[in-house]
Order: structure tokens, then sequence, then C-alpha cells
């Protein structure tokens, strides 16, 4: 009888054993010298030999330079890395307009493109202002803090005459500054660089009001003070403010800076020296001659 | 015979060459099966061999690190029939043991039962020219051996000294330092059919492997089953295979003699085959799944179906008792011991001192085997399986595998052969010290 049951048989019976070329492929690949070549070596020098035969020509590298600022550019150009507007906190108006004339932005532009140490150091090279700090804030804006020198003195220097600040740094010129004409005033080489005792001094002489016209910087090592009208204060090197106290608690007492002097010499602390002016000086002897005659009369 | 010496001494480098790069196959080329191990050498420090019995019986030093089993294909009788499809098979087992192991082998030793082997007792004794015995005498006096008539077309494929005797002091396992005056040595040599050896290297070389040494089956089976002391007092070890069937007897742990039966678990299966007229695989199937040995009256009753798919109604429906089946398997089993048994009684089994039998082999796996045998070759019968190794997979622990754990054990210790020690300075040929004297000539 035919088997009723339908077997599938495999239609050929497929022999186990590994064909010659198998066995050798697989004994080759077992083999680890070949095994790591193939693995590591051949991908590295096809990697290594497909990126230098690419390189080799110029015009290659030159479209992947391209292709690569092309994208640069478009993600540089994105809104949300533009900078449209800067805004100056901390300045007047003046100095406002000096910094945007000094950085000359070009706005709207990419924060990419701006160099903010550059930038700080331009703001910071006017000598308006003491420091500055930049930062790009959301919305596309350029805040600019500015801490402006505040204007204490005019200096009379060499070149002209500078308005500075309390560490002497050198604000502007006066000419640029008018309204400032009113601030005290110091003269001589060398005077910005002592201009916090300067300070000190008008600060001690306050009293005088009016009277103080300016100090002198003499030989960039010791003040003198010119008075309208009156003697001029020579100031030891050493101590200047305390000795300007005495001077002025010598006017207090006796009056010393309204009458005939044309010098008060305070440079040696142990002597102070008066210099009287020659009318003074003609009364002083002739009251001392009258005085030695009424003496012998007398005696 | 100097021939045999060089191409020894070869393997035997190629051997130490393998050891050092730490990776080894074993193949053992059975009649049913080919299996290959692949093993893993810890390192050349650990291989130093030791006094006595090392860590885990001396067997850390390696491992199995692939292992793979197919079936046996132009093999009979343990001998290659067809190069062709052994070949095949050899790739098979190698290659999907290379494939578990990840790593490529190159050197491979070899076992195999058949070609006749045939064992020889071999004495040679020499005067020793200064009291201590050193190694150069020991090489005298197994140079010194007389070589039997081994025949035409035979190979020496073992020669173990097996022991020393100094005087009248025998029963010396390493006669170096003694003092004495006449050293005789025992050499146990085992010959084989050359064609057999030539054969297996030719099959070798085209599975692009190097044969780095060859093993009879029923010495390595030995190694594996026998346990320490059976070996030293004495036992014989029956490796029941699927061609043929190795005996072999150790005393002393040396193998003293070896030889095998031209029959095996194949010819269990081709009389079942043709006695119950059903094809060879359906008879291998019936034999290892009901077969047995001695027949109780449970099995009159239990039934064994015979299907075929001939279409005749009658021949396709038939069944058979188990009883039925263990009658056609018991005359072929009795035939193969008694066969092991007139071996036995050449051997002079009879005067060790311990007649241990141990019985390995796939063949061994039948019920009732151990009953059987202890009727037919005495009490002391044992079923034996392998030593174990370490990351042998659980599939090739079985007694089948005796023969190839042994090889492997065999790999990582060997035995002393002749080949091992240098010939004799007065052996060597007369042309190659022309030479020497040339050379110093031509120098000086």
């Amino acid at each position: 009888m035919r088997p009723l049951i339908h077997r599938r048989r495999d239609v050929q019976h497929r022999d186990p054993a590994p064909s010659k070329w198998a066995y050798r492929v697989q004994r080759l690949w077992l083999t680890p010298l070949f095994r790591s070549l193939l693995r590591v070596g051949l991908p590295a020098f096809l990697i290594v030999g497909g990126v230098g035969l690419y390189a080799s020509d110029p015009a290659n590298i030159r479209r992947v330079q391209d292709s690569v600022a092309e994208v640069r550019r478009s993600i540089e150009e994105r809104p949300e890395f533009r900078v449209t507007l800067m805004s100056i906190s901390g300045a007047t108006p003046v100095l406002a307009e000096e910094i945007r004339a000094t950085l000359s932005l070009d706005f709207p532009m990419s924060s990419f493109d701006l160099d903010l140490v550059s930038l700080r150091d331009r703001i910071e090279g006017i000598r308006a202002v003491a420091s500055a700090e930049l930062r790009i804030r959301s919305h596309g804006e350029l805040a600019v803090a500015v801490v402006e020198r505040r204007p204490a003195m005019v200096w009379q220097a060499r070149e002209g005459l500078w308005v500075i600040d309390g560490t002497g740094q050198r604000v502007a010129p006066l000419l640029a500054r008018p309204r400032l004409i009113d601030l005290p005033a110091i003269s001589g080489d060398g005077a910005n660089a002592a201009a916090g005792e300067a300070l000190a001094l008008f600060h001690a002489a306050q009293s005088l009001g009016d009277r103080l016209q300016g100090l002198v910087r003499v030989g960039e090592r010791r003040w003198d003070v010119v008075l309208t009208e009156g003697p001029r204060i020579l100031l030891p090197a050493d101590n200047p403010v305390p000795t300007l106290d005495r001077v002025l608690a010598l006017h207090d007492a006796q009056e010393l800076l309204d009458r005939d002097v044309v010098r008060v010499d305070l440079r040696d602390a142990d002597r102070t020296v008066l210099q009287l002016t020659p009318q003074a000086m003609a009364e002083l002897r002739r009251m001392r001659a009258l005085e030695e005659t009424m003496g012998e009369r007398n005696g | 015979m100097r021939m045999l010496y060089q191409s020894q001494r070869a393997m035997r480098a190629k051997r130490q060459e393998a050891m050092r790069r730490g990776v080894i196959a074993i193949l053992d080329i059975g009649s049913y099966k080919t299996s290959c191990l692949v093993l893993r050498f810890a390192s050349t420090d650990e291989m130093r061999p030791t006094d006595g019995v090392g860590a885990m019986a001396g067997q850390s030093s390696f491992r199995v690190i692939g292992a793979a089993t197919t079936r046996s294909r132009g093999v009979k009788f343990g001998e290659i029939e067809t190069v062709q499809e052994t070949e095949r098979a050899i790739r098979t087992a190698v290659q999907a043991a290379q494939k578990m192991a990840n790593i490529r082998v190159d050197h491979v030793i070899v076992s195999f039962s058949g070609a006749r082997p045939r064992s020889y007792g071999l004495v040679g004794e020499v005067s020793l020219q200064t009291g201590t015995v050193v190694e150069q005498d020991v090489a005298r006096a197994l140079a010194a051996c007389e070589m039997p008539d081994i025949g035409e077309g035979r190979e020496v494929l073992h020669a173990h000294p097996v022991n020393f005797a100094l005087d009248h002091r025998s029963g010396l396992k390493d006669p170096r330092g003694h003092v004495g005056n006449r050293l005789s040595a025992d050499m146990h040599m085992l010959t084989i059919e050359a064609h057999a050896i030539e054969t297996l290297l030719y099959c070798v070389k085209r599975c692009d492997l190097e044969l780095a040494g060859v093993a009879s089956s029923p010495y390595t089976a030995g190694i594996s089953s026998l346990v320490e002391d059976e070996q030293e007092l004495g036992a014989a070890c029956v490796d029941m295979g699927g061609g043929s069937t190795g005996v072999s007897i150790f005393i002393k742990k040396h193998m003293i003699y070896a030889d095998t039966v031209r029959m095996g678990g194949d010819h269990v299966t081709s009389d079942i085959s043709q006695g119950l007229q059903i094809p060879a695989g359906d008879a291998e199937r019936i034999k290892t799944r009901f077969g047995g040995l001695v027949a109780t009256g449970m099995d009159d009753r239990e039934r064994i179906e015979l299907e075929s798919d001939t279409g005749d109604w009658e021949h396709d429906r038939r069944s058979i008792s188990r009883a039925e089946l263990i009658g056609v398997m018991r005359p072929r089993v009795e035939e193969i011991l008694e066969e092991v048994r007139g071996i036995m009684e050449d051997a002079g089994f009879d005067h060790l001192p311990s007649q241990r039998i141990v019985l390995t082999g796939g063949g061994s796996q039948v019920p009732g085997l151990d009953q059987l045998a202890s009727r037919i070759l005495g009490n002391q019968v044992r079923l034996g399986r392998p030593l174990r190794v370490q990351g042998l997979p659980q599939s090739a622990c079985g007694p089948a595998f005796s023969a190839c754990v042994g090889l492997a054990l065999f790999a990582a210790y060997p035995q002393d052969e002749w080949w091992d020690f240098e010939v004799p300075a007065d052996k060597y040929p007369a042309r190659s010290l022309r030479r020497a004297v040339r050379w110093f000539r031509d120098n000086w």
C-alpha cells in the first residue's frame, strides 16, 4: 500500500562535512593575526586611503571648506544668534555717543562675530570709562554696562588743561567739557600722579573758600598752595595735610594769611619761615631802628 | 628503525612547540565516531613533571576549550579505509572544535585502535663504565635491546622502558644515580602495520594539520579509565569500540601488553540488522535504546516495534520482544569477550598480582555487560568511565570518550619512550663523525 501520510523528505541529504575551502577559510579566519588585520587593519587602511585619495585633489578640499563654512554661516545667521541693538547703561549721553562711535557696530549681526573681549578693551580705551562690562542678552541685545570716571579736578598740564578723576586718570580735555571749569585746579608735572593727596589738601583747605586758587606740584615732590591775595604756602613733601592744618590754625589765631606775607615756607618742619613783602620788611626795619633809639634814649 | 626514530623525535619536537604555543588538538579516530578536543595548556612552567601525583591528579595544567564529535566515515576496524571520507569526518570534527574554542589549531595528536597492534617485550643489558648510572647509560641500555623480527611492513608505535634492573635489583623506575655494574632495561614495544600510519599521516596532512604524535587507543583508554592503584597493581582495560575492541594491560603504571579484537559494536548492529531484517540505522537505534545482554521475564512482554516503509503490510508492522533482541546481541558480545579472554591468557594476565578488568568504550554501555563479562572474564570486572578533565563538556564525559580523554592526558604527560633518550654516541653513523673531524681540520 502506498503510504497515506506524506512524509516530506529532504531533496538532497547534505553532507555535514565542510568543503575543503570552507574549512581553510574558517581556519584562516581563526588565525589571530589575520583576524586583527581584517578587522582593524583593513578598515583603517580603507578609511585612510579613501580620505587621502579625496584630499589629494585641492578642489575637493576647497569644496569641503566651502560646505563647512556654509553650514557654519547658516547656523550663525539663525535669528536666535542675531544681535540687533546695543544698550548702554551707566554712561552720560555724551559718553554713550562716544562709545557708539568707537565701536561703530553694524547691526544686525551674529553673536558669533562679536568678540566681546576686544570690544570691552576698546570701550575701556576711552578715557572717560573706568570699566565696562559687555553681555549678550536674550532678544538680541548687546548690553554694555559702563562705570564712568568721575571728574574731580582740573589739571593744568604742559599739553593743555585736562579734567582728571580722583585717581589722577585723565577723563577728557577741559575744552571738551567746558562746564567743568569750576573744579579745583592743580598744575605742575606729575600733579595727576598725586591726585589723591591733592584731593585731601582741597578737603583740608575748605575753610579758605574762594581764596584757594589751586595747588602747584613742585618737582613732582611737594605741593604749593596758591591763594588769591595772600601768601603762597610751601608744604613739605611728607605729611602735607597736617602741616596745612597748622597753617590754617595759625590763620585762625593770628590771621596769618591776611598779613603782608609773600610766602609761608613750611618745608622744614622745625622752622617756619615767612617771607614778607618789601614794604613790610622796610616797616619792620624801621620799627626795629625806632625801638633801638628808644632804648638808647631810655638807657 | 632509524627513520622511525627520527620521525618520532620530529613529532615530539612538534608537540613541544605546540605546548609552547599553548594549544593542541586531540583527535580520536574511531570506527563509530571521530572526536576532537582542543586543549589549552596553562603555561610551560606548570608543565614541569613533579614527583608523584600533582594537583588534580596532574591535570590542572590543561583545559579543554573545544570539543566536537562527529560520525566516523570510511573507517573500518579502527583503520582508515576511505581516505577522502575520513578526511571529511576529521574536517567536520576539527572545524566544530575550533569554532567552539575560537582558536586555530595546527598541531594534532591522533589515536586509533586498529592496524593490528602487537606487543613485544625486549631486554637490553649493558655494563656500566662508571659506577653510577647516568642518562647516557639508560640510553645505551635501551639501544642494546635486541630488535625482534616485527615483520614486513610494520612500524613501532610505542617503545616504553617499563623496568630497569641493576645487578640483582629489579623493579627500578628510574635507575639514574644508582651504583652498580650491569644495567638492564625491559622495554615494551608496540608495533602496528605501517600502511595505517602512512594513511593517517596523509589524511592529517590533507586537513592542513601537523601530526604531533600518534598513540594507540587501547593504551590511551587505559590511561584515562584505570585509576591510580589499578595501574600500579595490575589491571586490564577493555575498550569496546565500534569496529574493534582494544585490550591493554597495565602494571606499575606502564602498559605491558596491548592487542585488539577486530570486533565491536558495529558487528552487534550488523547482527541485529541481518537477524531482524531492518536497516542498519534502525538497528543501531534499537540497539542503543532497547539493547541488553541479560534477559528477564519482563523482557518477554516488552515489545519493540520494527517500523519500516517498504509498502508490505506484514513486513512494516512487525514487532519483536526485547528478549529476542537480547538473544541476537548476546552471542556476538560473548564472542568478543571470549576473544578478549584469549588475549589475556596469551598475555599472561593470570600471573599479575591483581586481576582487575575495566570495561570502557561506547560498547560497554550495554545493560548487563558487567554480569556477562564477570561470567566470562572473571570476578573483578567493573565498568570504567574516563577521568574528569577540566572543561570537558558533559556530553563527552561518557565511557565512549575514554580513549579521547586518555589521549589528552597522554599529550599533557607523555610517558618516556625510547626516542626521548639521546642516541648513544657510538651508535651515530660514522659519516657524521667524519664530518666532525673534517670540520675540525678545516677550522684549525
